[in-house]
């Protein structure tokens, strides 16, 4: 009980932002995973609630506790409808801390974040060995999306249907740029995130031939690591301090207008989250950390609102192309008719609206792997949108919803492709 | 405890996953949106069909346990708080639309069905179900019929009540009550679901719902007038109805909740302003334009600052993000609101704002008032920190005297809410003793154990 005590006092801390939860419960018409479980626990009230409640000792089962904490996509749909404001994303993600401090990380993410994705290079040889070998255990399962499933039986993999390892990662494409910016006076500097750089370079391409196009001066220092999401939502806030410290080191020398990235979530971890933590840093990292965020910003958003871009009548015939807002981009963010808009610039490309654009894909990051089930079930609605917009490709502004996507897609055969727009805007360049 | 036996009873009724035990599951359904403290229920179960509903109910009948019907928890007077020794009986799963039918204006639905899920899918058909809780988005029909719920276009339209044509419902034993019907009149027997509004869950637990659809409206207008003084407001409203002219909503924000609400939307309201009126008019295009127009016309007479009329759906959002901004406005303020709902008589908006403001100066509280001018429902939204247990007692003592003076104004301790827990210790106090042993009979009658959501309305 005296450890349950020392938890108590922690999340104590979290009481004054806790306490303006009035408990109204309107979190329920716009959480992703109450719709699919109808169950109090799984929406933010509950969940405020029983951290309350584990704040003034009420709870015996932390554990219990803590699993209904992390059945959360960190989507930030109920924050950005929350009547009375509260900072639902910062008080889940120092809980996940507390809590994580209190009782340990799982040994597979200590791995995982303690010894591999803080050492990026580390990182980046395991799974250059990982994608030589990825075709023994994995078969390909749909040639349109390029998607793979799993030959054995593997509960980590179970019937996903992934994204393979690029046979060769983005850093090894293009491992280093700097050049100065051109007529458009701009320079960016370009942080790929994991996804892309591992699973879908071909967007990074994409976004150095945009910005090339716009002649916009680009700035790819190496060393850089994972943004830090999936370590500081999984409550592990050493690792993500570490992450945090590796990129302020190597984007300290690059002189930038804006920090581009073609990943929602890395933008929304980097503007938004990174500053709420800055007291994990010493001072002078502290102000290059708020340099990065401050800069930070959506591809499309850069595009539209900073470089401009020629705009056409709409196109009706050519390819039927939908877009799936990203939480993170959208409600985050707030970017929503910037990839839209770079969309219906290619004049090959018939633009169509699908059915709640804005729902969440289920994805969430590690939510996918620790609760698949109620992820496929999210990812099912997304899906019977999709194929109801009667569109050929389906684009996200964030690779992990162009992961789940894909997963969706795949698994039921539907031959749609998943694109980012900034892909299919360098397209209608060409 | 519940003993091993009784809790396998209640799993092979719904099935293992839908019986929750785990301390976090039950800690999440000990509360409701009222300022209240939690009660936790001994477990929550979640039937997924109406023979499931029955058996739970006939289970807990048999065993003595008492039983909370919940919906989406978003009731503000305790309504839903479960009895300690008791359980929770979620109504989520018993969401199918069963029926709309265009064709003679009525639906049927499970009470578990969302308000605005249900609306929408009417609208789709071309029909309208207009009472609007300010929680519709969550909140259930279910809930909605169970404390009576009322919103922003009852004074045109009515609330929850005068959509009701039919509630079947379990008695305490677990037996099918039918009553009402789908036809427009009904004489068949006492009227059973006429009992079952606003009666909170503790007369039976409803299974299927009857309501009735009108067309909706062709067009709408919607106006803001602007007061420097809260007797011009309300003479306003009251010449708006002296012209025979029947707003769909009537709204107004007092002097504190146009401060909150500027100091939160930066949109350029007027500060000094004592009170807004939010207008919107209803109907065909042609009386809705004429009845505009005398609306408009009534505010300059009676000494409107600035009268504004929308021109099209934009401006129309416009006008109305003040009224929308309202409640979100106040609950930032501070971290604790207690959102009431004392109701008198239109004429005496005035009065009662004026004692409203009083009390909160005497206790030194931080008060903003809004509502529904034209059927005088006020929202009276204090705002504190629940956690500072001086503040809170002069809450308390502040909510006492607000209901006091609606009752010296001839008004009603709640005009949507309900009495819950929240309000029952008042509820003899507005009626009478023999209200209140009525009340009581008829319960003791129809529940001899006491089972369904004890406590609730008339205490116990």
């Amino acid at each position: 009980m005296t450890d349950l005590h020392q938890l108590a006092v922690m999340l104590k801390q979290l009481d004054d932002q806790m306490v303006t939860c009035m408990k109204c419960g309107m979190c329920q018409a716009v959480c992703p995973v109450f719709r699919e479980t109808l169950r109090e626990a799984d929406v933010t009230r509950g969940k405020i609630a029983l951290l309350e409640n584990l704040a003034h000792e009420m709870v015996a089962d932390a554990a219990g506790v803590k699993e209904k904490l992390n059945k959360c996509l960190l989507c930030g749909s109920c924050q950005a409808n929350c009547p009375s404001g509260v900072w639902i994303i910062d008080i889940f993600l120092n809980a996940r801390i507390i809590v994580n401090t209190y009782m340990g990380l799982p040994a597979a993410k200590k791995v995982i974040f303690k010894g591999m994705l803080t050492k990026p290079a580390l990182f980046n040889s395991l799974l250059s060995m990982g994608q030589k070998f990825q075709g023994i255990f994995t078969s390909p399962a749909d040639d349109l999306l390029g998607s793979s499933c799993s030959k054995i039986m593997s509960p980590l993999i179970g019937d996903r249907h992934f994204l393979p390892l690029a046979k060769k990662p983005f850093r090894k494409l293009v491992s280093t740029v700097d050049t100065c910016a051109g007529q458009s006076g701009l320079k960016v500097a370009f942080f790929p995130g994991c996804v892309i750089d591992k699973m879908l370079p071909r967007v990074g391409v994409a976004v150095l031939e945009v910005l090339m196009h716009h002649s916009v001066g680009i700035f790819l220092p190496s060393g850089q690591a994972c943004c830090g999401i999936p370590a500081i939502s999984s409550g592990d806030g050493e690792s993500f301090a570490k992450l945090v410290e590796l990129n302020v080191k190597a984007f300290a020398k690059g002189d930038y207008d804006y920090l581009v990235t073609a990943c929602g979530t890395c933008t929304a971890t980097i503007k938004e989250i990174w500053p709420k933590f800055l007291d994990r840093f010493p001072s002078d990292v502290q102000s290059q950390v708020r340099r990065m965020a401050d800069k930070a910003m959506d591809i499309n958003q850069f595009l539209v609102d900073k470089v401009g871009i020629d705009t056409r009548p709409a196109a009706t015939g050519g390819t039927r192309v939908t877009y799936h807002d990203s939480c993170h981009l959208k409600k985050s963010l707030g970017v929503a008719d910037q990839p839209r808009t770079l969309l219906k610039a290619n004049p090959a490309c018939n633009f169509v609206e699908m059915n709640e654009a804005d729902q969440c894909c289920g994805n969430g990051g590690t939510f996918n792997l620790h609760h698949y089930d109620v992820s496929k079930k999210i990812g099912d609605r997304k899906r019977e949108n999709i194929i109801a917009s009667g569109a050929d490709v389906v684009t996200a502004g964030c690779p992990a919803c162009m992961m789940q996507l894909t997963d969706v897609l795949s698994r039921y055969g539907d031959h749609i492709r998943v694109q980012h727009p900034v892909e299919i805007y360098a397209q209608g360049l060409n | 405890m519940l003993s091993d036996t009784l809790i396998k009873e209640f799993q092979a009724i719904v099935g293992k996953d839908n019986v929750l035990q785990k301390e976090a599951d039950r800690q999440s359904y000990a509360y409701d949106a009222a300022v209240l403290d939690p009660v936790i229920p001994l477990m929550a179960v979640c039937p997924s069909t109406s023979e499931e509903l029955g058996k739970v109910v006939h289970l807990c009948h048999e065993n003595g346990i008492p039983l909370t019907p919940r919906g989406s928890g978003t009731n503000l007077s305790g309504g839903t708080i479960p009895e300690k020794n008791g359980i929770v009986v979620l109504t989520n799963a018993l969401n199918k639309i069963i029926e709309i039918n265009t064709q003679d204006l009525y639906a049927v639905v499970q009470p578990g069905v969302v308000t605005a899920k249900f609306a929408a899918e009417v609208a789709k058909q071309g029909l309208f179900y207009p009472p609007d809780p300010g929680s519709m988005a969550v909140s259930t029909i279910g809930g909605n019929v169970a404390e009576n719920a009322g919103g922003l276009r009852g004074l045109k339209y009515g609330v929850t009540k005068d959509y009701v044509m039919g509630v079947d419902f379990f008695d305490v034993t677990g037996g099918l009550v039918k009553s009402g019907s789908r036809t427009v009149k009904c004489v068949t027997g006492l009227n059973l679901s006429g009992l079952q509004v606003a009666s909170e869950g503790t007369l039976g637990v409803f299974n299927e719902i009857v309501l009735k659809l009108v067309p909706p409206p062709a067009a709408n207008k919607a106006m803001m007038a602007v007061f420097d003084d809260i007797d011009k407001a309300s003479e306003t409203v009251a010449a708006i109805i002296a012209a025979h002219i029947v707003p769909c909503t009537l709204e107004i924000l007092d002097n504190s909740t146009i401060k909150y609400v500027e100091d939160f939307t930066k949109a350029g309201l007027p500060t000094e302003a004592q009170a807004i009126l939010l207008i919107e008019v209803d109907g065909h295009a042609g009386q809705v334009a004429e009845e505009a127009e005398k609306v408009i016309a009534i505010c300059k007479k009676v000494g409107a600052v600035t009268v504004q009329a929308a021109k099209d759906e934009a401006q129309r959002n416009k006008l109305w993000e003040a009224r929308r901004a309202a409640l979100p406005a106040l609950a930032r303020a501070r971290p604790t609101t207690v959102l009431e709902d004392a109701t008198v008589p239109r004429s005496q908006i005035p009065s009662m704002i004026r004692a409203i403001n009083d009390i909160a100066q005497k206790h030194r509280l931080d008060v903003g008032t809004f509502g529904h001018a034209g059927d005088g429902n006020l929202h009276p939204t204090i705002l504190c920190d629940k956690r500072d247990t001086k503040e809170f007692e002069r809450v308390e003592k502040a909510v006492d005297e607000i209901f006091d003076v609606a009752l010296s104004l001839k008004g009603t301790l709640s005009g949507e809410h309900g009495i819950g827990l929240a309000k029952s210790k008042w509820l003899e106090k507005e009626t009478s003793p023999a209200t209140l042993a009525y009340a009581r009979a008829l319960k003791a009658a129809v529940d001899p154990k006491g089972i369904l959501n004890p406590g609730k309305i008339i205490g116990g």
